[in-house]
């Protein structure tokens, strides 16, 4: 096992495995993110409350989902390269980070737009999970920020790790204290917890939707691991022979 | 017998140009390690590595036969270090500034008074550190040194901004300091007239 | 100074260079009030940009202190490190005995008692242009106090990462920022709430866990970023 860990850490490994790995990713993912819309636009019945505006949670929702994940994936892999020193996490943390910082703008926008006709406003400082998201934006450019302010590969590396790790334990906190804020003023919410259960005709798009988007993810973050060991790794042996050899 | 301290196959890289590679060498009581090369042949770097503040990217460095990487508390209560920047901030006293210094670590319980004496520095006891020469700030360093009880110094070029009698004390403290069984580690790029064990490393 | 034959401590390295860095701040008072001028002038910017209406500033006054407040720590945090990585105090202290974690420890202490405590002491009399009643006042001195010890901690991790960068001033906001908001929400939203005669024990127990929680993770966290600062 450790054996196979350490080898699947050698870069050149990983940029071969990834390659065989991505299209396992991306063709499922795409086919049900096909599924997901078709079935959300058209077959889903519509909200008795919200009327139509309600399907846009068919990409609200994944995309909420993937920031979350995304900077879970930024941390953990972060922390795993700051103390057992490994280099392909750290590239892990580093090609997430735009990754996540684009689901939580996606995230934020199909928000605003959800809230026009449910709140009347694109803004509602009420909401405590778009305010959460926003903030969760913020993190993001903090970490991106400091990765490029630092031009030494390795250092802005373990800079950033800790800044992630730092993030990562505050990132609940500032989720609850969030919440607390807006329970104060009760402020409107599109998901209530322990709400109603969802029509099945509803659910089954969504779970497709969320699935879709995380194989995607999955898939888009092996490529962009791929492009940042390739350029980490371009003084080395095995890179010149695979340009020189013209191959991917 | 394992030595005080012993290196094997340093290397370093700074950025994307590697320094050296495959450096070795062992320290025993009483025995001056000298590091000569041209500037920007990495005696600094290698410097700030044994004390652990850059990452050698191979190799290991052991203090009394146990790796630094894991022991760097004990290796860091045996070494003392004068670099460059001398570390004192200039809006303190003399005085002041190595009043602080007893905090960090473990003091020889020499006289202080006789120390600056000796250093020629007890006039400027009472002045704050940024009216001081460049020369008088590095005899402030010295003092340091002297005052720590440790076996192992640390110094980064000790005769810049010095004067004869500087560097002729430079040489007298560091063979005394030598002859205690103490040990040294010095960059430098000039004639160092220092009797007793030396070894030299030439960085190219 | 004859050098007693005690052994260094822990302790000791924590206190000594606390004191170092007050005795530092002593003779450069600049450094203590130029935050706490810069904290009035932002409490001041408010009223003048809104209009002197008294029940509008005494609704808004807890949130104008707190934002000021938090800006005002920024200010100071981002010269926490900067002195001593550029003089070489910073390598001094890495090759010590003395573990990082409490030489940071010791210096955030003293950053706090020379930012934070200010503010808290300083606070009532800026309240008092806000028609802030005597009975709020307290509680805002007490969140000021809470949370200007987890900003303190909280913002020397963020300065330890951004020492020696340049343009480390704007990053630091930007790191810190985010962060510091769970602080801010409750540190504001608590005195409000005294103020409209709610009950304020949960954000103060919060504000004091969060204090417990930075005292417990941040030395460390800032020994690690000043160890990779300072490469």
């Amino acid at each position: 096992m450790w054996k196979f860990i350490h080898q699947l850490a050698s870069p050149p490994h990983f940029y071969r495995i990834a390659q065989i790995l991505i299209p396992w990713l991306a063709v499922p993912g795409l086919l049900l993110i096909g599924y997901g819309t078709y079935a959300g636009l058209f077959l889903a019945p519509m909200d008795y409350q919200q009327g139509d505006a309600f399907r846009i949670i068919y990409v609200h929702v994944p995309s909420a989902y993937l920031s979350m994940l995304a900077y879970m994936t930024m941390a953990v892999s972060a922390g795993i390269g700051l103390i057992w020193r490994i280099k392909l996490s750290h590239a892990v943390a580093a090609a997430a980070a735009p990754l996540g910082a684009w689901f939580t703008f996606l995230a934020l926008a199909t928000g605003s737009i959800w809230g026009k006709p449910m709140w009347g406003t694109w803004w509602e400082w009420g909401d405590p999970r778009l305010t959460s998201e926003l903030i969760m934006l913020f993190l993001y450019f903090g970490y991106m920020a400091l990765r490029g302010a630092i031009d030494d590969t390795s250092k802005a590396d373990r800079a950033s790790a800790v800044l992630a790790l730092v993030g990562a334990v505050n990132v609940p906190i500032i989720h609850f204290s969030v919440e607390w804020w807006s329970s104060l003023h009760q402020g409107p919410t599109l998901i209530k917890e322990g709400g109603p259960a969802m029509d099945p005709g509803m659910l089954y798009p969504l779970l497709a939707m969320i699935l879709g988007f995380t194989l995607v993810f999955g898939a888009l973050l092996l490529r962009r691991v791929r492009a940042e060991v390739l350029f980490r790794e371009r003084r080395t042996r095995w890179v010149k022979d695979l340009v020189l050899s013209g191959g991917n | 017998m394992t030595a005080q301290l012993s290196a094997d196959a340093l290397t370093l890289f700074r950025g994307e140009r590697c320094l050296f590679q495959g450096l070795s060498f062992a320290l025993n009581p009483g025995e001056l390690l000298l590091l000569e090369g041209r500037n920007g042949t990495g005696k600094t770097s290698l410097m700030r590595a044994i004390a652990g503040l850059i990452e050698f990217e191979d190799g290991d460095i052991h203090w009394q036969g146990k790796p630094v990487r894991t022991n760097r508390q004990s290796f860091y209560g045996s070494l003392v270090w004068m670099q460059h920047r001398v570390g004192f901030k200039a809006d303190l006293t003399l005085v002041e500034n190595l009043r602080f210094e007893t905090h960090l670590r473990a003091q020889s319980g020499q006289d202080f008074e006789e120390v600056l004496k000796r250093l020629d520095i007890d006039r400027l006891k009472r002045l704050p550190m940024r009216s001081l020469s460049a020369g008088q700030q590095r005899r402030v360093a010295l003092a340091r040194m002297l005052l720590s009880s440790v076996p192992l110094w640390l110094m980064d070029e000790p005769f810049t901004n010095l004067d004869r009698e500087g560097r002729a004390l430079v040489m007298n403290l560091t063979t005394e300091h030598l002859d205690r069984g103490g040990m040294c580690i010095m960059a430098a790029h000039q004639d160092v007239e220092i009797g007793g064990n030396v070894q030299k490393i030439v960085l190219q | 100074m004859n050098t007693e034959d005690e052994s260094i401590s822990m302790f000791s390295g924590i206190a000594g260079i606390a004191r170092r860095d007050l005795l530092l701040a002593w003779k450069r008072p600049g450094d203590v009030l130029n935050p706490l001028f810069f904290f009035a002038m932002v409490a001041a910017l408010f009223p003048l940009a809104v209009g002197p209406s008294p029940e509008q500033l005494k609704l808004s006054g807890p949130a104008v202190l707190w934002v000021a407040a938090l800006l005002s720590m920024l200010l100071s945090l981002n010269s926490l490190f900067l002195s001593d990585y550029e003089d070489g105090s910073l390598d001094q202290m890495l090759v010590s005995p003395i573990p990082l974690s409490a030489l940071a420890l010791g210096k955030t202490l003293a950053h706090w008692l020379t930012s934070g405590l200010p503010l808290v002491v300083v606070s009532p009399v800026v309240a008092i242009t806000f028609q802030m009643p005597f009975s709020v006042t307290g509680y805002l001195m007490l969140t000021l106090l809470l949370g200007t010890i987890s900003l303190s901690l909280l913002g020397s991790v963020g300065a330890a990462l951004t020492v020696g960068l340049h343009r480390g001033t704007a990053l630091l906001s930007l790191l810190i920022l985010p962060l510091a908001m769970p602080i801010l929400i409750f540190g504001a939203r608590t005195v409000s709430l005294v103020a409209s005669g709610d009950g304020v024990a949960g954000g103060l127990y919060f504000l004091a866990a969060y204090a417990v929680l930075t005292l417990s993770f941040a030395p460390f966290a800032t020994a690690a970023a000043l160890r990779i600062s300072n490469e």
